[in-house]
């Protein structure tokens, strides 16, 4: 549509099926980093000089996000360059950040195409936005509006007042749901190189090196593996809030050693020897602690500093564990 | 958020309440209800929610908030 400060994209808010289909594959960890919309300002519906400006990232997950949630609402929308990354993240890195929003204020020259000096910002974004400044560098006032785009229209329609629940974050089961395909698209180049080893491993016996045992004690141990990443990133997750412990890497061996249980049978199941069966169950239950203790960087709750405390605690177990696996897998070769 | 709980007394969250100007940002910025305002000043109402992302840092005009925020 033209405006005063020139043609600007209008876009729809419903998704159509391609959309979708990429939604559904960047959330599988597919072409992620290239998942991105031109920065700049886009109009939804047919927006007039006293429209709403919602502020967002360039990632088009975010931006198809955001438009879906407006429904029938009208509002300009100004994309930022978030290097194709999502508001909360890029705010921590500094992407979604003061310098930018002012830049593509003035870019956009938004003083000709609106009336008010408003801009709604998700409150996510606040995290890298000092509003203030925004005020001074660029004489828009910053509001920031609900968490989650979908609670915009009620937010529009209380004249920009945010109740409680809109403004806290949730990590419902659905949430966390969401997010497994990604971390075990992330596992898979480790895992690639770990099999490498376990299969060098496995080999080592009377002989010093046999290739059969390599091949046949290599698939058994690759299964302890599989045992450990289902465990550490999809049941923990998934289960989070039902496995006790504050702490991630517990929480890992808590459902590692009840999964690694469950599993033995599935994994080495004629087994005779104790040391092997053992390294096996500390396998599971130190991949799955790892696994689980990584996945607190993709938790809307964790601080660092917790972080740091528990990594500091558990990585020597861990390590550890791993290595006691090891020795006792070349042992029971013998 | 009060249903998920991570590890106690870790935060590295400190108000300077004596700073504080009672603007309210850091309560409409906080995603996890670590401020409430009373009797017109800001207060830590749940300290070990913080999960340090910085925004009430980033937004107080005064300053009153110190946090060392992670990664990102």
């Amino acid at each position: 549509m033209e405006t005063d400060a020139g043609p600007v994209p209008v876009v729809k808010s419903d998704l159509n099926g391609k959309d979708i289909i990429s939604t559904v594959s960047v959330r599988c960890g597919i072409r992620r980093h290239r998942y991105t919309v031109s920065p700049g300002l886009y109009a939804v519906g047919s927006p007039d000089r006293s429209s709403e400006v919602l502020v967002t990232g360039n990632f088009k997950l975010t931006f198809d996000h955001l438009r879906k949630a407006l429904g029938s609402v009208s509002a300009w929308i100004l994309v930022l360059d978030t290097k194709g990354v999502n508001v909360w993240c890029a705010a921590g890195k500094g992407t979604f950040s003061t310098m930018e929003l002012v830049r593509l204020i003035r870019d956009g020259s938004l003083e000709k195409i609106v009336d008010h000096r408003r801009l709604i910002l998700p409150q996510l974004g606040a995290t890298g936005v000092t509003a203030g400044q925004v005020r001074n560098e660029s004489g828009f006032r910053v509001v920031y509006g609900p968490v989650r785009a979908r609670d915009i229209p009620l937010f529009l329609q209380n004249k920009r007042k945010a109740d409680k629940t809109m403004r806290q974050v949730t990590f419902t089961f659905l949430e966390r749901l969401v997010l497994t395909p990604v971390e075990l698209h992330m596992a898979i180049k480790p895992t690639a190189l770990a099999i490498l080893v376990l299969f060098m491993l496995s080999g080592i016996g009377p002989g010093l090196f046999s290739f059969q045992g390599a091949w046949e004690r290599g698939i058994i141990s690759i299964g302890a593996l599989f045992a450990g990443l289902v465990s550490g990133t999809l049941l923990a997750p998934v289960l989070l809030p039902f496995i006790p412990s504050r702490k991630f890497a517990l929480k890992g061996i808590i459902i590692g050693s009840l999964f690694a249980t469950v599993s033995m049978p599935f994994v080495h199941g004629g087994a005779d020897s104790i040391s092997a069966m053992a390294s096996l169950f500390i396998f599971i239950v130190m991949v799955s602690s790892y696994l689980t203790m990584n996945f607190t960087g993709a938790t809307p709750f964790t601080s660092p500093s917790g972080v740091e405390k528990e990594m500091k605690q558990f990585l020597p177990v861990q390590m550890t564990g791993v290595l006691v696996s090891a020795i006792l897998w070349i042992y029971s070769a013998f | 958020m009060k249903s998920l709980r991570y590890i106690d007394d870790v935060a590295t969250l400190v108000l300077y309440e004596e700073k504080c100007i009672g603007c309210s940002l850091c309560t409409e910025v906080c995603p996890q209800g670590v401020f409430e305002m009373h009797m017109q000043r800001a207060e830590i109402v749940d300290f070990n929610a913080c999960m340090e992302c910085g925004a009430c840092v980033k937004n107080c005009p005064v300053h009153a908030i110190s946090v060392t925020p992670g990664v990102g």
